[in-house]
């Protein structure tokens, strides 16, 4: 596979409803293809990814998920900022007794509702920390996928650093930012961005990439989901568009097929054909917007509504041989 | 149209004409910002004096609304009032409105302290809750302006759209907190003997924070802290204004779905925190539905044929509409199902649906389409 050789560290995100979740977790699936550890990283506390592989909600702790054909496994976790926090704390000063003083009164929920910037910087810190653990001679996990936040929130999210850089000049917390910093910005991150073939995914989309790129970050690829392939042939999409397409052929076509061919029923079959032919366009000029981004896109069909590990695998199929 | 005889048609020129405030809510990518500009729109044109705040629209149903930049300035859209009617347009600038309650609320001074402050430009703009509070902040505003006869607002699409019902307590129980008063005077809570142990552990913190990030983030925070506190009382009681004029008959809530499970898990969601809260539900609009004037053809029979006709080659155009056909009667069962389920576990609300379109809406007379489907009309051809 060549698929972003060198990353390590995969960051997918996208607009809400364009299925983020489900591409973080085929593109885990994909990647543990290879037969190494891929861990699946979420940071909303939403408990999106174990639905997706059947799985009863994650604790705080690194979960097996799934093993894949050829010896790969996918491991799930879910941060929760606030265990983070007391984690960090506890690892640098040993803080046990103080710490859970301070979680009573509300000291923790205070710090990270105050400074969300904080609060992004312990996530990304604790997803830097499992891409970079290591397991003897090799890394602990060969790929880290992290299901981040939308597109509209993603190089915020990112950047927090930044912004607890300023607000926090030295100290441990200044390095721990620069340090994630330079994981972000390096060639073994990728950030990828999903979206549906519509109107507000892309042009969320196109300014995501511009954001992305403006903040010196490297983005990935975009995955473009729940694709349809067109029903009808090109020249009758075109037909069909300007209105001009042959309903004495079609209704003599259903006659032959012995389906009742009424005025009625060949003009309402002739306006869900313009419509569909419509739907068709928009689509298309949609992907060439997504295709002048000069960023590799994968197009996905749109499968069941309902995701498991089969239709992961699918996915994940279809994502590898792209 | 409503999905089933059974079920309460909603009547949405009734809620236009003698409501003062209109909140549509749901989840993303329903078609919420159109359908609070339909809604404007057709009010507009039914005589009454407009104002739509929208948050975050799609570029191209923005500027068919006129609308170029935040600037958080209602602008009138022209060509879009009859009747006596008028529309106008905003989209939310939740920083600076934010800024501009600071600016109301405190003196010039101190009011300059804070916009500078590195928690207050981290704190307007992330806060959670912050967008939902200022589109309640704004809301509150254009109504006590007394200029408008209809406001409608646009809630922020995230999954927790009903945020800013919390908003209030949310944000002055975070101000009012303990935390937050030991931080700002630590002495005055000296004396009893389980706040002395509060205190070393306060001290342990600060001494701790201190080290991590340097002194000069709990300088600025204090200082923060200290400008602030004079913004508490005039937060709280906005904040309590706002949530009882959500709460009067004279406003109502537009829970905005699509025929799909998700969408109509978080309408329901939205219903019953609604209802939690007495707020006034008017009912549900289903967006994007699906039909098809030919239902005597079914997806059987569509497929069947299309597979004959594709086995004798040629005639590709009457297969490739039949397997259309097909597919579309399947989604406009699979959708009635859906609808049908979430109104048989919500008897009582009233729902309106409104049919999917081809392509986006990006013209005033788009928006008047989806104005005659919200209110139940038949649109023209």
């Amino acid at each position: 596979m060549t698929w972003f050789p060198g990353v390590r560290l995969h960051v997918v995100s996208g607009k809400g409803g364009t299925g983020k979740t489900t591409i973080a977790a085929a593109l885990a699936v994909a990647l543990a293809g290879r037969g190494g550890k891929v861990l699946l990283v979420e940071v909303e506390g939403r408990q999106g990814l174990a639905g997706q592989f059947g799985h009863p909600p994650l604790p705080y702790a690194e979960t097996r998920l799934a093993r894949v054909a050829g010896g790969g496994e996918v491991f799930g976790l879910t941060v929760d900022p606030e265990l983070a926090l007391i984690e960090y704390l506890d690892m640098f000063y040993k803080m046990g007794r103080a710490g859970r003083v301070l979680r009573r009164m509300g000291a923790i929920d205070f710090v990270t509702t105050v400074a969300p910037g904080l609060r992004d910087v312990l996530l990304t810190g604790k997803v830097k920390e499992s891409v970079i653990r290591r397991s003897g001679e090799r890394h602990a996990y060969d790929a880290v996928v992290l299901d981040a936040p939308p597109t509209g929130r993603i190089v915020r999210f990112l950047g927090a650093t930044d912004e607890v850089g300023h607000m926090a000049k030295v100290g441990p917390i200044h390095r721990q930012s620069e340090a994630v910093m330079t994981l972000l910005r390096s060639s073994q991150t990728a950030i990828h961005l999903v979206t549906l073939l519509e109107e507000m995914p892309v042009q969320e989309t196109v300014d995501g990439v511009a954001e992305i790129r403006k903040a010196g970050l490297p983005i990935g690829a975009v995955f473009v989901n729940k694709v349809r392939e067109p029903k009808l042939g090109a020249a009758d999409l075109q037909k069909a568009l300007r209105g001009g397409l042959d309903l004495d052929a079609l209704a003599g076509a259903l006659a032959k097929v012995g389906l009742e061919a009424t005025d009625e029923a060949v003009m309402v079959l002739g306006v869900e054909a313009r419509q569909h032919a419509e739907r068709v366009s928009l689509e298309n000029a949609e992907r060439g917007e997504l295709e002048a981004l000069g960023v590799p896109l994968v197009e996905l069909p749109l499968l069941a509504e309902t995701i498991d590990l089969g239709s992961l695998r699918v996915l994940a199929g279809l994502i590898e041989a792209q | 149209m409503t999905p089933a005889a059974s079920t309460p048609r909603l009547d949405l020129d009734a809620v236009l004409d003698a409501r003062d405030i209109v909140v549509c809510c749901g989840s993303g990518g329903v078609g919420k910002t159109t359908t609070a500009a339909a809604l404007a729109l057709r009010a507009a044109e039914r005589g009454r004096r407009v104002v739509v705040v929208t948050i975050d629209p799609a570029r191209r149903l923005a500027q068919s609304l006129g609308l170029t930049e935040l600037d958080n300035v209602p602008r009138r859209v022209e060509g879009a009032g009859r009747n006596g009617g008028e529309l106008h347009a905003m989209m939310l600038d939740m920083k600076r409105t934010f800024d501009e309650i600071v600016v109301a609320h405190a003196d010039p001074a101190r009011a300059e302290q804070i916009l500078t402050n590195p928690f207050y430009v981290s704190l307007s703009s992330s806060l959670a809750g912050t967008q939902e509070y200022m589109a309640m902040e704004k809301l509150g505003q254009l109504h006590a302006s007394g200029e408008w006869d209809l406001v409608i607002v646009d809630t922020p699409p995230t999954r927790s759209a009903l945020d800013f019902l919390d908003a209030p307590e949310r944000l002055t129980g975070f101000l009012d907190g303990r935390f937050i008063r030991l931080m700002l005077a630590p002495a005055k809570a000296g004396g009893r003997a389980y706040m002395k142990v509060i205190n070393v552990g306060m001290q342990t913190f600060t001494g701790v924070i201190g080290r991590i990030t340097g002194a000069a983030l709990l300088n600025d925070l204090r200082e923060f802290f200290t400008a602030f506190e004079t913004l508490f009382g005039g937060f709280r009681e906005r904040a309590q204004q706002t949530y009882d004029l959500l709460k009067a008959d004279s406003t109502a809530f537009v829970v905005v779905a699509a025929p799909d499970p998700a969408a109509l898990r978080e309408a329901s969601y939205f219903v019953e925190r609604l209802s939690t809260d007495d707020m006034p539900l008017a009912g549900v609009v289903v967006n994007r539905v699906h039909r098809t004037g030919a239902p005597q053809l079914t997806a059987e029979r569509s497929v069947a044929a299309a597979e004959v006709l594709e086995q004798h080659g040629g005639a590709k155009l009457a297969a490739g509409v039949l397997r259309l056909h097909a597919e579309r009667v399947a989604l406009a069962a699979r959708e009635r199902r859906i609808v049908a389920a979430f109104s048989a576990g919500l008897p009582a609300v009233p729902i309106v649906e409104v049919e999917a379109m081809a392509t986006d809406v990006h013209d005033i007379d788009g928006l008047r389409q989806i104005g005659l489907e919200l209110a139940g009309r038949q649109p023209a051809a």
